[in-house]
């Protein structure tokens, strides 16, 4: 029996766990089992452990290590930046202000607090899915706390502006948290130029492990907890610290952080060629997202006619790993708001697809799945009773 | 979220896919829910006792990979089968077949028991026959759908 084709392009969803990071953890597993708490031997080893990964973390978005708070999720960080924020809140200040592509943890936080009275609106994107920058000032007033922004968008990779979007919400005292998930470790993410107050990461998505991430809350914002127990991490985020997951994560930015540009370089070449195979043999399918400024692993494409979820099963009987924006494959069995906020109708989204490559993606990976999807995309085609005009 | 081996048998290699040149029936159904869109094409004969019979039947879906398993599904059901038995056939009946559909996807084994009964209405209503009350019912309900459907 030959092997059976396994193409992960996929990782945008998350990443394989990168062999030097699984080194660097094993030993907090087995052997340096201790409680940074602890005052003992043990403890001091892990604790000593924490902070080197801390101080590594601050050092990579030009932050200080008292400005780290490390959580479980990059879901949990958003929570904890969106209702920690409001929840500490002593202005008279009550309106929060989001882009209508948040990531789904963004989103749902702030529909919960519009309803305990806080007034919740939207920033409309283009047809790329970028912030309309002229549009920024209808929505805030001298009302608004917290603006919310996604830095580059999971589905379609849209890069938005945030140091525009900082300079404007600062000038009217309004705070600014940024959803840094896809692009920490990626591209460059530096707070101070950015102009953040608070910044979302992820381990998972840049070969990591699942289960850690760590929020940027500048120093001077005052946020409340979610969790309260023991008091760790400034007692912003009680929890025994996941010192194997802190460990890696450390680990896993250093690596991004040595090879960024090479990595982004050579991944960007991968995915621009497959793009255009995509586009090119295949009559009827279009860019989702912005061509220029996007995230250089992301490509979105949607193909009249199809839809998504048949696509992804085709795909991985195939051996490829893709994901779709289809009403089908979610669980709410809705388009993604993603791509209804650029403009598409629900039928257009369904037949949306998003393949994110990654530091092991290959050429012959590329060919291979550029060849795949047009046959796939021929043959659902055929079963359709939707045709070309 | 997973499917039963027999949903990925029919969704690999559905059966009966395609159209009919000059069919008998045509249907059509969308659902509401997710944006799927069903069609089945009918070609009816008299058999050997002269009942009527469903002697050719394909589908073409758009939709997911419940939506094209129940289609090919349906159209197994359907086959050769006497109309006045095609006429009832329900959604259970291809679930049952079917090994079950994940909760979520209840819905496509619905569209594609519709969209044969709509099929079945269509020929019944153009070769001006009788139509029971039962199909009459789930006609008028469909067309409501797809007027909604049309909205969106």
């Amino acid at each position: 029996m030959p092997t059976p084709t396994r193409i992960y392009f996929d990782y945008a969803a998350t990443t394989p766990l990168d062999p030097e990071v699984f080194k660097e953890m094993k030993p907090y597993f087995l052997e340096k089992y201790g409680n940074p708490a602890s005052l003992h031997w043990a403890g001091q080893q892990a604790a000593k452990a924490v902070s080197n990964a801390r101080e590594t973390l601050a050092l990579a978005i030009n932050a200080t290590p008292n400005e780290i708070i490390f959580t479980s999720s990059a879901t949990e960080s958003n929570n904890l930046a969106l209702k920690g924020l409001v929840w500490g809140n002593t202005t008279k200040r009550n309106k929060i202000v989001i882009s209508a592509v948040e990531h789904d943890c963004v989103l749902n936080s702030a529909k919960w607090l519009s309803k305990q009275d806080y007034d919740l609106s939207y920033f409309e994107v283009d047809q790329y899915g970028r912030i309309k920058l002229d549009k920024l000032n209808e929505k805030l007033d001298e009302k608004t706390l917290l603006v919310s922004v996604i830095h580059a968008n999971n589905e379609i990779g849209t890069i938005q502006p945030i140091k525009e979007i900082a300079d404007i919400c600062h000038e009217r005292g309004i705070l600014l948290h940024v959803d840094a998930s896809q692009t920490f470790g990626k591209i460059p993410v530096d707070v101070k130029d950015l102009g953040v107050d608070l910044l979302t990461t992820s381990a998972h998505k840049i070969y990591g492990p699942k289960g850690v991430s760590f929020l940027y809350c500048k120093k001077g914002v005052k946020l409340t907890p979610l969790l309260h127990g023991g008091g760790q991490e400034l007692n912003l985020r009680s929890s025994t610290s996941n010192v194997p997951g802190i460990v890696g994560f450390a680990k896993a930015i250093e690596i991004s952080l040595k090879n960024q540009k090479t990595e982004e370089e050579r991944i960007k070449k991968l995915r621009d060629c497959l793009e255009k195979q995509i586009l090119s043999t295949i009559p009827d399918s279009h860019l989702n997202g912005h061509p220029n400024y996007r995230l250089f692993n992301i490509l979105n494409i949607r193909f009249d006619y199809i839809e998504g979820e048949s696509l992804i099963m085709r795909l991985s009987q195939k051996g490829v790993a893709a994901s779709t924006g289809s009403a089908c494959s979610s669980p709410k069995l809705e388009p993604s708001h993603v791509l209804l906020a650029t403009g598409l109708k629900p039928a257009e989204a369904h037949g949306s697809l998003r393949l994110s490559l990654g530091r092991w993606s290959t050429q012959d990976e590329v060919e291979y799945v550029a060849a795949a999807i047009e046959q796939i995309v021929s043959d659902l085609r055929k079963i359709s009773p939707f045709k070309r005009k | 979220m997973s499917y039963s081996e027999q949903v990925i048998d029919h969704f690999s290699n559905p059966h009966n896919q395609g159209h009919i040149e000059n069919p008998d029936g045509v249907g059509e159904v969308g659902n509401l829910t997710c944006g799927d869109v069903m069609k089945i094409y009918i070609k009816v004969e008299n058999d050997e006792d002269g009942d009527k019979i469903i002697s050719d039947i394909k589908f073409e879906t758009f939709g997911c990979v419940a939506a094209i398993a129940t289609s090919s599904m349906i159209t197994d059901l359907a086959k050769n089968q006497k109309l006045s038995v095609a006429m009832k056939i329900k959604n259970e009946d291809v679930l049952g077949e079917l090994g079950d559909l994940p909760t979520q996807k209840i819905h496509c084994s619905v569209l594609a028991a519709d969209a044969l009964a709509e099929a079945i209405y269509d020929y019944l209503f153009k070769t001006k026959q009788e139509i029971p009350e039962e199909l009459q019912k789930r006609h008028h309900h469909n067309m409501q759908t797809m007027a909604a459907f049309e909205e969106i």
